[in-house]
Formats: C-alpha cells, structure tokens, sequence
C-alpha cells in the first residue's frame, strides 16, 4: 500500500529534487520562493525541471498549467492535484 | 568525404555508422546556417550510404537536442522585408529543409535518434525524418507552433500522423503542450527510454547491431514500413505559407522575440 503524502511532505521532495538538481543548498529554498530567481533557471530548465517532477512523482502534468506558477508552493498544488 | 565540422554540426563517418552531431549555441535552433550545413550534409548522404549502414543524430549541447526553427532570424529577416516577399522567402527556406528532411527520411541507412532536453519544433520534426528515436529521461518534445499563430512546417504533421495515434496527433498539435520520454515511449514514438546521458552510448549499440544485417534487406524492410506522405509534405508548405502572412505570425513573433518574461517556452 502506498503511503499518502501530505503538502508539506510534497513540497518537501520538490525542494529536495530542486536542490539537487540545480545545485544549490537546500538551506536556501523555501516554499514560497519563485523558482525562476532562487533556482537562477529560464523557462527552458523549469522545463527540465518539470520533466524531473513527473519523473519523481510518476504523473503527467502539462506544461499549460504552469503558466503563471513560480513558486514551490503553487507548483506542490498543482502536483498534488495529479497524484 | 566522411567527415565534415561546420559551425552548426559536423558529421563523420567511423565503422560503418555516421554520426551527425548538431553543435549550434544555444539550442541547435535551425537557421540559415544550419539549413546550408544540413543540405551539405544531404548531398554528403549518398556517397556516405554506400559506406555505412547506420546513422545517427544527437546533440553536443547540453540543453537538448533542438530547440526548433530560428525565430529570431525568422522575425529579423522578415522584418527587412515587404509580406510578399518575407512570404516566398519562408517557402524558399520551407522546400529547402524539407529536401533536407526527405533524404533522412528515405536514406536507405537505418537512421536513428539519439535525443534528450529539448525537442521541439523543427528539432522534433528532425527526430521525426529518422526511423528510431532513443531517448533519455530528460527529453521533452514540443510542438509550440500554434502559440505563434503557426503550424509545424518542417513536414512535422505528416510525419506525425504517420508514426502516431489520432490522440496524441491533435494533443501535441492542437494544446502545444509537451510532453516527456516516458509518454513518447508509451505513445509508440520513442522506442528506447534510457537514463540520463545514455542515449547516445544505446544509439551506437543498436546500430551495431544493426550492421550484421544484410543491407538491402533493411533497406527494403525500411521502405516497406515506413512510406514518405510526399503529397501531404507539400500540403503542409502550402498552409504554412498561407498562415504565415497573417498579422497574428508577426505578432506573435515580435511578442517572442522581445520578451524578457521567464517563461516565454511555456504556451
């Protein structure tokens, strides 16, 4: 049986796989950052970030959703919204 | 002449398998540059297919394989033009990469490609022309077209309706949305999902196996299942063309081209 993730829990493995990926301290994250300045990235890395997302939690998310979303917080809705 | 390096892409010949390798800042976007290079490299392709049996396209960059057509040459050099003549140039510039993209698709050799990042566009049109399309778990593939008041117009939709099922035709077409490798794999596009960084090592595994077959077999084999749409090739030149003179293209080139917002990728 799979274990039923909270919000924070979701945000949580986002700012982990976010930290990772782009290499920066995870200390520095937090769920109200806009990712595009925290992170340093363009929309083609939120891109790639968004493929990462999918990767990690096995769902499709369309890109058109992400329209407007810059920070972690919105982006764990959007997530949860598909688990 | 089995190896060429040009300032978009270089190609050579080793052990039977070309390797053409886009190399072009920032994304191999597809210009005039790497259009006069791509047609080098297609008039390079016959006497190469007698000497090989594979070949394979990849990527040295490492945000993907292709980010599509060069919209910023496209905006710029349309710019300096009356709409009649911007018009016949893009048709010019249309039927020049679709002999480009032809001669892949035709090659007797088994072409295969070696994709991760961004697919997009004309870059997904590219992968499109080849028989096999090995991807890694970062690609992402892309027709944004429509977000331009445009069509894909490098023999992308036909090649599309060709390879893949109604739903996912009109999906990538009609919401310009992407999607990643795993779903390509599941809609019968990709054929091989690797990790990350491993699409090229798989490439050149399967074309050395494909080199213990018996060339004129594959070839045959090849021509068997995969026909060219031709008439629906040129179709597609013509709506493009017919699209491209609208004030929403220059609009929506123009809104591309000079903005500063994070997220012009995203339609």
């Amino acid at each position: 049986m799979c274990a039923i993730r909270t919000s924070d829990q979701t945000i949580d493995e986002i700012l982990d796989l976010a930290a990772a990926h782009f290499k920066v301290s995870r200390e520095r994250l937090t769920p109200d950052d806009d990712f595009f300045k925290t992170l340093g990235i363009d929309s083609l890395q939120a891109l790639d970030l968004l493929t990462k997302l999918e990767n990690h939690f096995h769902i499709e998310l369309p890109d058109y959703e992400l329209q407007g979303v810059s920070d972690f917080r919105t982006l764990a809705s959007r997530i949860r919204s598909r688990l | 002449m089995d190896q060429f390096k040009g300032r978009a892409l270089s190609w050579e010949l080793n052990d039977g398998i070309v390797e053409l390798a886009l190399n072009r800042e920032p994304c191999n976007e597809i210009g005039s540059m790497t259009l006069s290079e791509l047609e080098s490299f297609a008039g390079a392709l016959k006497a190469l297919e007698g000497e090989a049996h594979a070949l394979i396209i990849y990527s040295q960059r490492s945000c993907g394989f292709c980010a599509g057509a060069d919209l910023r040459e496209l905006y710029c050099q349309s710019q300096k033009m009356a709409r009649t003549e911007a018009a016949s140039g893009v048709r010019r510039f249309l039927e020049r990469i679709h002999r480009v993209m032809n001669a892949i698709d035709a090659s007797p050799l088994i072409t295969v490609a070696a994709v991760h990042g961004v697919i997009f566009g004309g870059g997904f049109e590219l992968a499109l022309a080849c028989d096999l399309i090995i991807a890694d778990k970062t690609a992402r593939f892309c027709f944004p077209e429509l977000r331009l008041g445009l069509i894909p117009g490098f023999g992308g939709i036909p090649r599309m309706k060709r390879d893949l099922g109604n739903a996912m035709v009109r999906d990538l077409l009609l919401t310009g949305r992407s999607f990643n490798a795993t779903k390509m794999q599941q809609a019968g596009l990709v054929s091989q999902l690797v990790s990350e960084g491993e699409a090229l090592h798989v490439a050149r595994a399967t074309a050395a196996q494909l080199k213990k077959f018996d060339r004129y077999t594959a070839a045959r084999a090849k021509e068997f299942v995969k026909p060219i749409p031709y008439e629906e090739l040129k179709q597609e030149i013509d709506l493009f063309c017919d699209l491209f003179t609208r004030p929403a293209v220059e609009a929506g080139l123009r809104k591309f081209v000079e903005s500063t917002e994070a997220q012009p990728y995203l339609p």
